[in-house]
């Protein structure tokens, strides 16, 4: 099962690579993985998303845990959450699709940031499954790249996580 | 007053209280040598490898206790630490690994002896540093200290550039450490405590497994009088042999692959496996669908991680097994009192268990077979056993050596047998037994070990003899790599591939020119005489050259991937 594991950890250098190496050393999985810094400038938090079993998803936390640097881990798959993703997506346009296209970011409330003679730039955010719809979508006219930042993601809880 | 990183290096140590470190210099450690040269607080010991350093400083930790310090350059100095560091990080030993490192404004430029260090340690350490500013060099030092001695014990690394022991800094060693990402569990949870100790009261064939754990907490007193309180049979992992006396009744030997037959056969009928520090290593548990089948499991262990990891367990208990077991040792008291009488039963219900057990024990006894002809392996270390009344520190190399060692001799008190368990390192007793020498001058330490093992590093030989160090080594000398040849032997249809050490160097020749004693046994009458003789040096190392049976086997032995109790016997 999918699992997005929140964790704060000490904002220094060499923690993302302690982080990442214990997934790689112990076998588990990273589908996406985003670092930022917090409203606390010491602390960063990483997003992971990962899949596993409960028994290795318990081991993956637990194993974080252990690490000197993380500060904290939740699992927020176990809690009412919110998750997006920001996606850049640069889709060849003829000029007869022109408004098919359009019409279909405008139904994803997705924005055009950048436009060539040939190609819009699309912004898009949201959950996975919307960032998915939207590629599948323009995917017949003919994707030339796509940038996805990997899945942020926050617990609905008013309590604050840092 | 302003001191230099290499100045304050050596003050965090004065205050740590360390008397003795392990190194080998070089250029980027250069300025903490030169500070060094002069100084009697504490001794460095000087090695013929990094690697050496590193195996005795974790033989010291594992004799003392106390964390074990090593000293070392950068480059290739670094990267001969990392198969000893990765040994202690196995098995959980306390070691605090000082590199120096090129200048700060090299990093990353492939400069000369330049590794990345941390990068390459990160997986085999509890936790690393690379120092970057003399100012935080006090406080990083007092939490290395802080790290690898409390919780689960571990190795920590601290990478220190030649630049920043150069700094200028003042120099206040902090007073106590704030880590507030680390706090180790200690105490056990009283609930779940309570629960085991009902669980162990209603089961009719408990059976305690105690690991390294026990070790490493000091707990062996506790042990002994929670098993003997209700009569519980005994077994320990490699680790754990010494954490409960030997020659104990209650006592069944090592269980797992080379374990006794009844260890293996009451752990695989036990009703209720109280697992104590210890870590249900695949070595121990053979197949783990079937391993302790019947069993509830509780398992007491100060790291999270290792419980549920391997095996399911019913009742887990985080937090240090010597204050978990003084609470259960109460909550037993407390159930005596309010039982009255009536807990004489709880004792005396075990005695068809008892009579079960020790009819396992008499039927398969560790064994084996004198032919008159040819030295018994097993026979040197009985020999070794009854010549050094049980009271020698032994420790081990890797292989069959190993095993023999830990069948053969009974060790009644914790931290005497010194082994490298979870990574197995071959070339590891030797310079482990040199640390255990260095921190107890007036005891007997005895190195067991092979004909391939010793030759991993024998080079110290020449740190053993110049500080005259009477460390002895009893070569088990069957010209082969003896525990893979057995699984050849077994499993590979008797294909000996590159397993025969045919060409070996005339091991008493090698004594005698790095200046300690060589002796040889050829015969089974010149086994006593050689162990005497060695006994009776005092002041420099000695090398006994056993000529053993190579056909030896080791038994009983579970082959990989089977249950416990389907044992080869002998």
């Amino acid at each position: 099962m999918r699992h997005t594991i929140s964790i704060l950890v000490d904002n220094e250098f060499g923690v993302l690579s302690k982080v990442a190496g214990l997934f790689s050393g112990r076998g588990f999985n990273i589908e996406s993985l985003c670092v930022a810094e917090t409203l606390d400038p010491q602390v960063s938090r990483m997003t992971i998303v990962t899949t596993g079993d409960d028994q290795v998803v318990e081991q993956i936390t637990k194993q974080l845990n252990k690490l000197i640097n993380v500060i904290k881990v939740s699992d927020l798959t176990a809690e009412e959450h919110i998750e997006r993703e920001l996606a850049m997506i640069k889709v060849n346009v003829d000029v007869k699709d022109r408004a098919e296209i359009l019409s279909i970011i405008d139904i994803f409330r997705g924005k055009v940031v950048d436009v060539s003679p040939t190609t819009y730039t699309i912004e898009m955010t949201g959950d996975n499954e919307k960032v998915n719809a939207i590629i599948k979508l323009l995917r017949p006219f003919g994707i030339k790249e796509i940038v996805r930042t990997g899945k942020i993601a926050m617990a609905r809880s008013p309590k604050s996580g840092k | 007053m302003k001191k230099t990183g290499a100045q304050i290096f050596i003050d965090c140590l004065i205050k740590e209280g360390v008397d003795t470190i392990f190194g080998f210099p070089g250029g980027a450690v250069l300025p903490i040598y030169d500070a060094l040269y002069g100084v009697t607080a504490f001794k460095h010991i000087l090695v013929r490898h990094e690697q050496g350093a590193v195996h005795m400083a974790d033989g010291y930790a594992r004799a003392t206790g106390r964390p074990g310090i090593v000293l070392v350059t950068s480059g290739p100095g670094a990267t001969n630490t990392v198969t000893g560091i990765a040994t202690a990080y196995m098995d959980s030993i306390p070691l605090v690994v000082f590199t120096g490192q090129v200048p700060t404004a090299l990093i990353g430029n492939d400069a000369f002896q330049e590794a990345d260090i941390i990068g390459i340690t990160r997986p085999c350490t509890k936790h690393n540093y690379l120092v970057k500013d003399v100012k935080d060099l006090a406080r990083i030092i007092k939490e290395a200290f802080y790290i690898a001695t409390t919780g689960r014990p571990g190795p920590v690394l601290v990478d220190m550039p030649k630049d920043v022991l150069n700094a200028h800094a003042e120099f206040k060693y902090p007073e106590k450490v704030e880590l507030k990402n680390y706090q180790p569990t200690y105490k056990g949870h009283p609930g779940q405590i309570k629960k085991a100790v009902d669980l162990i009261l209603k089961s009719k064939r408990p059976v305690i497994y105690t690991g390294g754990g026990v070790v490493l907490s000091n707990a062996s007193d506790e042990l002994k009088i929670f098993a003997e309180k209700l009569s519980i049979p005994v077994t320990n992992t490699l680790m754990g042999l010494g954490g409960f006396p030997g020659t104990h009744p209650l006592f069944l030997g090592m269980l797992g692959m080379h374990g006794t037959y009844a260890a293996n056969m009451a752990v695989t009928s036990t009703d209720c496996l109280i697992a104590i520090g210890a870590r249900f290593d695949d070595r121990v548990t053979g197949k783990v669908d079937e391993f302790a089948p019947y069993a509830k499991i509780i398992h007491v262990d100060i790291d999270p991680t290792s419980i549920s990891k391997n095996v399911r367990v019913d009742i887990p208990i985080v937090g240090d097994v010597k204050l978990v077991l003084k609470d259960m040792i109460k909550v037993v008291d407390e159930a005596k009192k309010a039982l009255g009488t009536d807990f004489k039963y709880v004792p005396r219900a075990l005695a068809e268990w008892h009579g079960q057990v020790n009819k396992w024990a008499e039927t398969h006894k560790l064994s084996y077979k004198l032919n008159g002809k040819t030295i018994k392996p097993q026979y040197v270390i009985e020999r070794i056993y009854n010549l050094t009344k049980g009271k020698a520190i032994i420790t081990t190399e890797v292989g069959q050596n190993q095993m023999w060692a830990a069948q053969f001799y009974k060790f009644d008190r914790p931290r005497t047998f010194l082994s490298s368990g979870g990574l197995g390192t071959m070339g590891f007793g030797f310079p482990a037994a040199i640390g255990a020498q260095l921190a107890f001058p007036d005891k007997v330490v005895i190195d067991i070990a092979g004909d391939g093992s010793i030759q991993m590093n024998i080079q110290e030989l020449a740190t053993a003899v110049q500080y005259k160090l009477p460390v002895k080594v009893a070569i088990l000398n069957n010209r082969f790599l003896g525990m893979v040849r057995q699984w050849q032997e077994f499993f590979y249809e008797k294909r000996y591939s590159y397993t025969c050490m045919d060409v070996a160097p005339d091991f008493v020749k090698v004594a005698e020119a790095y200046g300690a004693v060589g002796l040889r046994a050829a015969t089974v009458d010149e086994v006593d005489w050689v162990i005497k003789k060695a006994l009776a040096v005092k002041n420099k190392p000695v090398f006994m050259d056993f000529q053993v049976d190579p056909a030896e086997d080791v038994y009983p032995m579970v082959p990989a991937g089977q249950p416990l109790n389907k044992m080869l016997l002998v």
